[in-house]
């Protein structure tokens, strides 16, 4: 096995994969259209695309895993020298493991939850090799110290579910790795992560590649895959749409939706920009200084204060305290930004401030008068005035509920029966204020696409006609293309109506494009607030340095 | 009972999401399930048009014929028909299972809702009840009472309709309080509504919906159960044209007329695939697509 | 344990009828006055009905279980004499069920459709099939067709393969449900592509990983299973004419013996107790993920 690898790198580098008019369907469907690619050893190369692009059902083409009832056809797919085009499973259970390694997105289900990742982790050699049981289990112990795993032998009896996202994201990447396979394919590695975690699983697939591994990335996520790709596909429908190194396809993309792709990234982005394409063709071009309304305006009455709340739930180690002393202003027009990684209590910051949770101590005013503190009865009238949207709108939707009864429900109005387009109740103009089409308005929210869902999620909140609107990682979810459809939304809705936001994310980048004002959470506190501006460019605290530090950007901005 | 928890699974999976490329032809075998319950619904209410005689006329001439065309399930120890005698126990073995899983249902219901409704303590107190009922399986229940009130058709339906009901309280209840924690209710508080609209408009229907759906799964083995009971001579009796009694009936001539065993139980067995296949479906159609 | 013994106790209170007429044969006997009210002395009948229930309990506690009204035997050693056909029995169907389901899940999954649509069918068909009516089938076609089976139990090995059966198939059918479906969910699992694009066969795919994630549910289904297979028993003992629980606690409900009933039950509540905390235990060892729950 060695000799086959090390010959493979002493020859002038030969490619590891050279797969050329690649075609996968299921059906009569086809969802790859001919994708050629090449990764050479000691290379990362990276497919980029969002949802449905093709990119994932590609990379498994690769190792003969499409998928049940996939039929995969290709002029040439040829992995490490051999041709694989019409391979039986025997073969490819051969390449599988020993020549390419696989690691997918999140390791709490990619490993198997019932067995300890030593045992995992073992399996390759066990399937491959005629290595002696101790030397296997000498092995896997090196390669969980390879990895970066603290206490290998302690951790080679732990299942992945005893261990944090990180650390089985290191034990998967270590069973792939088992017998060095020349080439390493990542699947979305270090999607379901936070940013520090994030970085740290970057840095370690990077010393990968350094030692001679091809690598073959796979994700959605430009800024991830800026960091450590040396060339760059473009996925799109099925096709490639553009290649090229790095620097060219970030720092000069030629084709549009590469650019589109690019523009959609908010970090770094000024406040007010529009993301998308619709709106930067949009009659008024949006700027700063287009302000409708003064954000900020000093001397008002915040129209929402939480003053050293605290909240702590019942957990099996003991008393958690979520929300430890926190204290937010939320002025008219403005958007407060909440950022942090999970855990760290903003999602009960958002409970709190809708008073769908009580603080054990402290209080939370709106405009001034008690709002926590209010018996349920009396609050009941005025929570029109905040509203809310969720990362996952589809659940905050009734089931059985058509969008033209939700909004019209939201209004406090009953439906006619007849009136499926809602034009009657105004539910077409409150549709057409989130960008969408009245004919909607008959259809149920599972029906719906990611985005259309979340322009409902915004039309139910602004129905109520709210001053101020939570919004719990509300483009998480979705495509980077669709994120910044809707981040421009609220941009608009803000301005058109003097909207204040409550913008809780775990993405420095998309809380730093819509803010005014920010604050860090960790661990229950408030460790960090003041303007964007200065949170970003000046951080104070160690934590927001590292975190600003860890946080994958776009290097390259195209003019 | 724990089956049907199981399926809740499936039911309560389907009403939250929904299927987004419904089936809009229902399968094959749905269908043939259909026509089953359809031709079972007119043997209840007009037995004459299915049945090819009286099912009690005896022929002592004809006593222990094998199926042929004129007895298409052959005849019993006096003669009489034993296709035309299903159809006449048809009502009778519907009418229980149905009667017994209504039984059942409303006793969960009632133990369901004061559980999830009614505090911690009474939740307690309810689950306590709950558990115990769990502890006498299936038929043992069911001969509990009717040591207390004596055998018969009506106790026999009391006796399963009881013996099903922890399971339903156990579904609805949970059901009751995983709606009440979702999101969409948590959406509905937000905007401002009053507890009662969102009970009425959100937390029962999507909470009972899905129930109906699987109790149209628990009528196939009501019929079982009672059946069964009968079959012990402890629900109806002899010469009633039950299928259970009709089995035990038959039992006495197994070696020589099989007969009078194979078509009744068939019969059972039939109708009970049919309400699964159909209770299935329903599942699968989703129960939030009204 | 408690409750049961309460429950079982007032509900049989509630029967209209005098307990001591069916201890002197039943309502067609016609026993004398003196006699009825010697035996409801003999056996505390007119005590008052709070001072009877602690006695009960009291009973209870030593493992008395009180006298047969009809067989005039202690009905612990009743049930006692009766329990190991049963026991053996049940575990003989769970264990006949458990193979049949894993045989059927495994076979009927990741075949194809046609595999898929029969498995469905057989699931379906079998969990449909009344005891009484399979046993009579069965007595049919292997006793008095084929001749190779004994229509009732004989003690024999032989004699035990139709009641077996007869519990065992449609406990499969429910059982292969449960197994079908979290096989099918097991495949879906990422972690089946980690092992394929290790080289894991998918034999050892099988064997190493779904497997196990199907067995899950079933184990836990297997304390209610226990149950649901001693109350078939009390029908496929009265079929195959075998002595066991099932029968003994029939006859004692036909004739209203009040002490047999009482304890069949309770002993069968005490065993699906029991099992409840051994498949408990079962799902424990086999899924860590509940052990870490628990020491949480």
């Amino acid at each position: 096995m060695s000799d086959n690898t090390s010959a493979a790198r002493a020859a002038a580098r030969p490619p590891l994969v050279d797969v050329r008019g690649l075609r996968v369907a299921f059906g009569s469907h086809e969802v790859v259209h001919g994708v050629s690619l090449r990764v050479t050893a000691g290379e990362c190369v990276a497919i980029v695309g969002e949802s449905g692009s093709g990119k994932s059902v590609t990379a498994r083409a690769l190792l003969g895993l499409a998928g049940t009832g996939a039929r995969v056809g290709s002029d040439r797919l040829e992995v490490l020298g051999r041709e694989l085009g019409d391979a039986s499973e025997r073969a490819w259970q051969q390449i599988r493991g020993r020549g390419i390694g696989l690691v997918l997105q999140d390791a709490l289900v990619s490993l198997d939850p019932l067995r300890p990742i030593g045992r995992e982790i073992d399996d390759a050699l066990r399937i491959h090799g005629r290595m002696a049981p101790s030397a296997r289990r000498s092995r896997v112990l090196d390669l969980l110290e390879r990895v970066g795993m603290p206490d290998p032998p302690a951790a080679a009896r732990r299942r992945s579910g005893e261990l944090s996202g990180g650390l089985r994201q290191r034990a998967l990447i270590a069973s792939a790795l088992a017998l060095d396979p020349p080439l390493l394919i990542a699947d979305e590695p270090t999607t379901a992560l936070d940013v520090s975690v994030q970085a740290r699983i970057l840095a370690l697939l990077a010393d990968i590649r350094s030692a001679g591994t091809g690598l073959l990335l796979i994700s959605h996520d430009l800024a991830v895959v800026g960091r450590l790709a040396d060339r760059i596909l473009v996925m799109r429908g099925g096709e490639v749409v553009e290649e090229g190194t790095t620097d060219q396809v970030l720092g000069s993309p030629s084709e549009p939706y590469t650019r589109a792709l690019i523009a959609a990234v908010p970090a770094d982005r000024p406040r007010g920009t529009a993301l998308s394409r619709g709106a930067r063709t949009g009659p008024a071009p949006a700027s700063p200084s287009a302000d409708v309304l003064p954000r900020n305006r000093r001397g008002d009455a915040p129209l929402l204060r939480l003053d050293e709340v605290s909240k702590s739930f019942s957990a099996p180690t003991g008393r958690l305290r979520a929300v430890d002393g926190v204290s937010l202003e939320i002025h008219r027009g403005e958007t407060l930004g909440l950022v942090g990684e999970s855990g760290s209590g903003k999602t009960t910051v958002a409970r709190l401030a809708l008073a769908l949770a009580i603080p054990d101590s402290g209080t939370v005013l709106l405009d001034g008068t008690p709002w926590s503190a209010l018996p349920e009865r009396d609050r009941r009238p005025a929570r029109s005035r905040i509203g809310a949207i969720y990362q996952d709108a589809l659940s905050s939707f009734d089931p059985r509920w058509t969008v033209a009864r939700i909004l019209a429900d939201a209004r406090g109005l009953r439906v006619p029966r007849r009136d499926r387009n809602g034009s009657a109740t105004g539910i077409a103009d409150l549709l057409d204020s989130v960008g969408l089409d009245a004919s909607v308005a008959g259809r149920r929210p599972l029906t719906l696409s990611g985005g259309q869902r979340q322009r409902v999620a915004i039309a139910r909140a602004l129905a109520a006609e709210p001053e101020l609107l939570i919004c719990d990682e509300p483009v998480s979810a979705l495509d980077v293309t669709i994120q910044a459809q809707i981040l421009d939304l609220l941009d608009r809705l803000q301005r058109e109506r003097g909207l204040a936001l409550l913008f809780i994310s775990h993405d420095l980048g998309v809380v730093q494009h819509m803010s005014d004002r920010v604050a860090v959470m960790r661990s229950g506190r408030i460790i960090e607030s003041g303007t964007a501006e200065a949170v970003f460019t000046r951080p104070q605290h160690p934590y927001t340095v590292q975190l600003l530090a860890d946080s994958p950007r776009l290097a390259h901005r195209p003019a | 009972m724990s089956e049907l928890e199981l399926r809740q699974t499936r039911v309560a999976a389907s009403a939250d999401h929904l299927e987004a490329r419904g089936r809009r032809f229902p399968l094959p075998s749905t269908l043939l399930a259909g026509a089953f319950v359809i031709f079972l619904g007119v043997s209840t209410v007009f037995p004459a048009l299915v049945w090819t005689q009286e099912p009690n006329a005896i022929e002592a001439t004809e006593a222990f014929e094998a199926p042929s065309l004129a007895h298409w399930f052959g005849t019993d120890e006096s003669g009489r028909d034993v296709y035309s005698r299903v159809i006449a126990g048809t009502g009778t073995s519907l009418l229980i299972g149905v009667s017994a899983t209504s039984i059942g249902l409303l006793l969960g219901l009632v133990l369901g809702v004061l559980a999830s409704f009614g505090g911690r303590v009474l939740d307690f107190g309810v689950n306590r009840v709950i558990e115990v009922m769990f502890a006498f399986p299936g038929l043992l229940l069911a001969l509990l009472v009717i040591v207390v009130y004596g055998p018969g058709p009506v106790t026999a339906t009391v006796a399963v309709g009881l013996s099903t009901a922890p399971g339903y309280a156990r579904i609805i209840r949970s059901r009751l309080l995983s709606i009440r924690s979702s999101h969409y209710v948590e959406a509905a508080r937000v905007l401002g509504h009053p507890a009662s609209a969102i009970l009425a408009r959100h937390v029962l229907p999507n909470a009972l919906l899905p129930i109906f759906v699987l109790a149209t799964l628990g009528v196939g083995q009501a019929i079982v159960w009672a059946s069964a009971l009968s079959y012990l001579g402890l629900g109806a009796q002899p010469p009633a044209a039950e299928w259970g009694a009709m089995l035990a009936a038959g039992r006495t001539y197994l070696a020589g007329a099989w007969w009078l065993t194979v078509f009744p139980g068939l019969m059972i067995v039939a109708t009970t695939i049919a309400t699964t296949v159909l209770g299935r479906a329903l599942v699968r159609h989703g129960s939030g697509q009204r | 344990m408690w409750a049961v013994a309460t429950l079982t106790f007032f509900a049989i209170r509630l029967i209209p009828g005098d307990p001591a007429q069916a201890i002197l044969g039943g309502p067609g006997s016609q026993a004398s006055q003196e006699a009825l009210d010697q035996v409801r002395r003999d056996y505390g009948l007119d005590q008052p009905l709070l001072t009877q229930y602690l006695a009960m309990l009291g009973r209870l506690l030593v493992g008395d279980l009180g006298t047969s009204y009809t067989l005039k035997t202690p009905v612990a050693a009743l049930i006692g004499s009766q329990l190991g056909g049963t026991l053996l029995l049940a575990v003989l169907a769970l264990a006949t069920a458990w193979v049949l389901s894993l045989g059927l899940s495994l076979w009927s999954t990741g075949r194809g459709r046609v595999a898929a649509a029969i498995g469905a069918g057989a699931e379906l068909a079998a969990a449909a099939l009344p005891h009484f009516w399979l046993a009579g089938v069965l007595i049919a076609v292997f006793s008095t067709g084929l001749r190779w089976l004994p229509p009732v139990a004989t003690g024999t090995p032989a004699g035990l393969v139709l009641p077996v059966i007869t519990l065992a198939v449609p406990l499969a059918g429910f059982l292969t449900q449960v197994m079908r479906e979290s096989l099918l969910d097991a495949m879906q699992q990422p972690f089946v592509v980690s092992a394929r694009a290790r080289g894991e066969s998918t034999t050892g795919i099988t064997l190493r990983h779904t497997v196990r994630h199907a067995a899950l549910p079933a184990i836990s289904l297997s304390g209610w299973a226990l149950g649901w297979l001693l109350s078939g028993a009390v029908v496929v003992e009265t079929i195959f004419a075998m002595p066991g629980l099932g029968r003994t606690l029939l006859q004692a409900v036909t004739l209203r013996d009040i002490p047999v009933v009482t304890g069949v039950v309770l002993l069968v509540a005490l065993v699906y107790v029991v099992m409840t905390v051994l498949t408990d235990l079962a799902s424990r060892i086999a899924d860590p993920r509940l052990r870490q729950e628990g020491a949480r």
